[in-house]
């Protein structure tokens, strides 16, 4: 800083490898993003399966596969985890002014939560008609 | 809690406090003091009565007591936190940890360097830069109560500090710019009066800038001021991707405009 001062050592503390196993905070960030692996892995399913379209048999046998449907049963959690965390971010991200006021941050959740079903009942309603 | 009638003194509470004499040690240990327990007492009460009655050679820094100067930013039990705000009828009868605060060099004992910080903050221009400079006859610079509400929040920020520690991106990459200086640049470049954001954008919107940040949001979880750096950097993040393609889809129309 000032010249003339004498500066004496400091001590820099390392920072440790598992610093995310330290605090609760950290470690949940760590599985927020951790599960992001199994919306890759579920994405990977679904070109599997697009990749069969034109063979009914092998798109079928796919999805009747036990291992495919342990995995699913497994990245299911996961990736709704993965969703609802970042949906309750979306207000710190998304602010909106009307006029005078800020659109209240739960509107901005909710909106969000709200487009996730109306997609989620579409996809069900048409896998429902092709049963 | 009514002023306290001096509590009978054979409570005591017990404090592990960071111990680094640069002249001395190669390494800091922890030293243990055993500090009478009172009701209304915070961890820097108890620091300085181990100051004043006994051992004069502990350093720390402290100033206002009341969470306004934000110079006693220490890690209590591994929380970053204002001393003057963490009471010790919180922790007892358990032993309070007390070390400086994370992330930074240590210079003596509690005492850190943050000449990192203040750099930081210069980087990214945290003042006003006005829009249009005008003579001090003309008058003040003109403000509606929903301007001010628009960067209020972020303003409020005492530069304690506490989010630098929290934030373990920061651990990683000193580099980062870290989450109050970009909360307070954020906060000039959503004040109406002023013109700055372009010069902020270069350090503000580089790789050591916003997206260094990957939101672990710890930094607004510890900010005694409730300024939500996080959402700041968010926020940031989702102007600066704005302004990239208007860039790209409007080559000949205005350049990085400001977000209303």
């Amino acid at each position: 800083m000032t010249d003339g001062v004498t500066k004496t050592k400091e001590y820099i503390r390392p920072m440790p490898t598992n610093w995310w196993l330290k605090r609760k905070s950290y470690f949940m960030f760590m599985v927020r993003e951790l599960t992001c692996l199994f919306v890759c892995g579920y994405a990977i399913f679904l070109l599997m399966l697009a990749s069969r379209l034109g063979d009914l048999d092998a798109f079928t046998a796919l999805l009747k596969d036990p291992i495919v449907i342990a995995l699913q049963v497994i990245a299911l959690p996961m990736v709704v985890y993965h969703t609802v965390t970042w949906l309750n971010l979306t207000p710190k991200v998304l602010v909106i002014w009307r006029g005078e006021n800020r659109v209240n941050p739960l509107l901005i959740a909710a909106a969000h939560y709200l487009a996730w079903f109306a997609v989620s009942a579409v996809i069900l309603w048409i896998v429902s008609m092709y049963r | 809690m009514a002023a306290s009638e001096p509590t009978p003194s054979d409570k005591v509470v017990v404090l592990e406090v960071f111990r680094y004499r640069p002249e001395e040690d190669e390494e800091p240990f922890y030293q243990t003091y055993e500090v009478p327990y009172f009701e209304d007492w915070v961890v820097l009460d108890a620091l300085n009565h181990i100051k004043n009655e006994i051992d004069g050679t502990l350093t720390f820094r402290w100033s206002c007591r009341m969470g306004v100067c934000g110079s006693c930013g220490m890690m209590v039990n591994g929380d970053p936190m204002l001393t003057c705000a963490a009471f010790i009828r919180d922790y007892y009868p358990a032993t309070i940890r007390v070390e400086p605060l994370n992330y930074f060099p240590v210079i003596r004992d509690l005492v850190i360097n943050m000449d990192d910080f203040l750099d930081k903050l210069t980087d990214v221009q945290t003042w006003l830069v006005p829009k249009e400079e005008k003579p001090v006859s003309e008058g003040e610079y003109l403000q509606t109560p929903v301007e001010l509400a628009k960067y209020k929040q972020f303003s409020m920020c005492i530069n304690c500090m506490l989010c630098y520690s929290a934030c373990p991106v920061y651990g990683q990459h000193p580099e980062f710019i870290g989450p109050a200086a970009l909360a307070l640049a954020q906060r000039y470049n959503l004040d109406s009066r002023d013109g700055g954001a372009d010069e902020r954008a270069e350090v503000m919107f580089s790789h050591e800038g916003i997206w260094e940040c990957t939101f672990v949001g710890d930094c607004s979880r510890v900010c005694p001021k409730n300024v939500d750096p996080a959402g700041a950097i968010q926020q940031a993040k989702v102007t600066a991707t704005k302004d990239w393609y208007r860039s790209v889809l409007l080559p000949l129309g205005k350049k990085k405009g400001k977000d209303a």
